[in-house]
């Protein structure tokens, strides 16, 4: 299983590759801090994977995109996963704050993600098979005051894996788009852990399921379906009041 | 940040702040003035985890791989791995850890902080005994990579250290060999301790893993009654890894679930479950390890007011009137509760300055927190261990006064210069009176 990684030192991420790891997997990993990835790539070695590449870019720098994207599908091993898992969330205080933060948080989330999902898409085309999956967010589901910047970015991404499900089809490829609630994780690390937060270890296990299954739209963990059917359901003249 | 983290026994029960550490390159966070402790997954009993009024720092997030070299037979992991996923790891591969506490929840840094001991005491010594270096972040920016030839003051004091002498960021340690992930067991039934030495001196030489649990309810023609449980690694069979705990106790029971009349018929019960007096059989590792891992949240069992487990080791000897004399206090108080276990220590020394093991008989049970009337039994305990020369384990303590501590680890003021200026915890502030710790010498 050859298996390459767009923001492998997400935890997330890492959780998700760690047992991919456990089964002998074969990595090309991609993050934007070179030691996080030598220390993530180590981890996964122990655990049983074996790294065939690394790169290191700022994943909002798109001249690098084509070059990061033929280094991560050259060889003669077919890929059979491709993961996008880097993301950005601003701390509250700064989202929205000023267009400067709104750009680089759209870029991050959207911009950087949708221009690398085109990349690995004409090549997994090309190669007729394989599974594609996306973390995307649940704050994409509605925009709230509290984060819709993020959430908009977030929100652009689902509708862009939508229309590549479908392009994909003809192609044998699968896209399945992660939806996390809340998951503990150095970026959530300001806020209050409630009932709702699970472990990066536990997201990792249900996404490995959900791409395994080729699952289109996955709600991690499931219940945040329903959570997000409600929130959906909720007036905009009652939404727009809520401290959300 | 978390909150509400508690200790195992949820004893004391004080509001907690803490800081996750993730990457081992980084520097310690901010810290604004407060103290710091290293807090890996909290599985210590009493405020050895805590740090009350100051910050702790979580380590449960740096939990990775560095080198797994099975040419060496050696393990180079980040200070927050699990046991519980080193195992996962290491026994596909015929590898297993060379100690192993009751539970296999706990983290490789918290494992050398208390420099901890299994059943295998007797043969191997403690963790610290397989540990060959680590790194210590301190608060000053510094990283030293101890060893028993590098910065060895900082290996020795580390090493049982109690999270006080810095952050330990990674650790590197020997593995064992096995060939099986079964393990051969004997269980032997005994009527008093007196034959509890007797099948303890022939079983030490021939077995790998001895513990035995003992009926602390019982007293008159039962006193000392248990069950001898003893384990070797078999030499042929799978090698396959344990499963994961499926079963949790959602909620804190109420406190007459573990009342003294239920404790004692579960005692009763679980002596004569085994009908003849020796049963041998082959089980995996896990269920001979860690049966308490089976419930997740078992600690729930003692209700809200949470419970003490009491731990000490009385050392070596030919005479046994101490070790029956605690048992009969235990007994006569009505207090102990069905977890309690027996092992002699053997004499492979321990590397920590304030490693706890050393040669001798070890007691440990757990005790329902019923206020006053336990903290005075264990005061007596606790005079009674001091007079023979004995100690109580700090990481199962939330209670022991200054002066006990003090009498049982003498060497706490030489300890206590390798602390670092920056960090701190409940349990040391505790027992150590109103003393901040002092400045490290380098």
């Amino acid at each position: 299983m050859r298996i390459v990684l767009l923001g492998a030192t997400s935890s997330i991420a890492t959780a998700a590759a760690r047992i991919w790891a456990a089964k002998g997997a074969a990595f090309h990993l991609v993050a934007k801090d070179p030691t996080e990835l030598e220390a993530v790539a180590a981890d996964l070695v122990a655990r049983g994977g074996s790294v065939s590449g690394t790169r290191v870019f700022d994943f909002t720098d798109s001249a690098q995109h084509d070059t990061a994207m033929r280094e991560a599908f050259a060889g003669p091993i077919p890929t059979d996963i491709v993961l996008v898992a880097h993301g950005w969330l601003p701390p509250a205080s700064e989202e929205g704050g000023t267009p400067e933060a709104v750009r680089n948080c759209v870029d991050i989330n959207f911009t950087s993600a949708a221009s690398l999902l085109t990349h690995a898409a004409a090549h997994m085309e090309r190669q007729g098979h394989g599974r594609i999956a996306v973390i995307s967010s649940v704050a994409g589901d509605r925009g709230r005051a509290s984060n819709y910047v993020y959430g908009s970015a977030k929100a652009g991404l689902t509708a862009f894996a939508d229309g590549l499900r479908g392009r994909m089809l003809k192609a044998n490829v699968s896209v399945t788009l992660l939806k996390p609630g809340y998951v503990d994780t150095p970026m959530t690390s300001a806020h209050k852990k409630g009932l709702l937060f699970i472990s990066p270890a536990r997201a990792g296990a249900l996404i490995v399921r959900a791409i395994e299954r080729r699952k289109d739209v996955a709600y991690v963990p499931w219940f945040w379906w329903w959570i997000m059917l409600v929130i959906r359901m909720i007036p905009e003249s009652i939404f727009k009041k809520l401290k959300l | 940040m978390k909150d509400n983290l508690q200790s195992w026994g949820g004893v004391p029960a004080e509001p907690q702040v803490a800081k996750e550490i993730t990457w081992r390159h980084l520097p310690l966070p901010e810290t604004e003035g407060r103290f710091v402790l290293p807090r890996g997954l909290g599985r210590s009993y009493g405020d050895t985890c805590l740090n009350t009024g100051h910050l702790l720092l979580s380590t449960a997030a740096m939990d990775r791989f560095i080198l797994l070299d099975e040419a060496k037979g050696t393990v180079r992991c980040e200070a927050g791995m699990s046991l519980d996923v080193l195992l996962q790891t290491i026994v596909p591969r015929g590898w297993f850890l060379p100690v192993l506490p009751g539970t296999r929840f706990v983290t490789v840094g918290g494992a050398l902080a208390h420099d901890i001991h299994g059943k295998n005491h007797h043969r191997h010594g403690t963790f610290g005994c397989h540990v060959t270096k680590f790194e210590l972040l301190r608060s000053d920016g510094s990283r030293l990579v101890c060893s028993s030839e590098e910065n060895a003051g900082f290996f020795r004091a580390t090493i049982g250290g109690m999270g006080l002498t810095g952050l330990v960021t990674w650790v590197e340690f020997r593995l064992l060999r096995i060939t099986s992930s079964l393990i051969e067991s004997e269980v032997t039934k005994f009527r008093s301790l007196d034959e509890f030495f007797q099948i303890n001196a022939d079983a030490n030489r021939t077995w790998d893993y001895t513990v035995a649990w003992v009926d602390f309810t019982s007293g008159g023609a039962n006193l000392g009654r248990g069950h001898y449980i003893a384990g070797r690694h078999a030499q042929t069979g799978p090698l396959e890894i344990h499963k994961p705990t499926k079963l949790s106790l959602p909620v804190s029971l109420p406190d007459w679930v573990l009342g003294s009349t239920s404790v004692k018929a579960f005692n009763t019960l679980y002596y004569h479950r085994q009908r003849p007096p020796v049963m041998q059989r082959s089980l995996p590792y896990a269920p001979f390890f860690f049966p308490l891992d089976a419930l997740n949240h078992w600690n729930r069992m003692y209700g809200k007011r949470g419970f003490f487990q009491y731990q000490c080791v009385l050392p070596s000897g030919d005479d046994t009137r101490p070790a029956r004399e605690i048992v009969r206090r235990i007994v006569q108080s009505g207090q102990g509760s069905f977890l309690a276990v027996i092992k002699t220590f053997g004499d492979v020394p321990s590397p920590g300055l304030l490693s706890f093991p050393r040669a001798g008989l070890t007691i440990a049970l757990d005790f329902p927190n019923r206020g006053a009337s336990t903290l005075q039994l264990f005061d007596e305990l606790d005079a009674i261990v001091a007079g023979e020369g004995g100690c109580v384990y700090p990481a199962k303590d939330a209670r022991m006064s200054p002066a006990h501590f003090q009498s049982f680890f003498p060497q706490w003021e030489e300890f206590s210069r390798w602390i670092d200026p920056g960090f701190s915890s409940s349990f040391w502030r505790r027992v150590t009176g109103s003393r901040k710790p002092q400045s490290s010498q380098s």
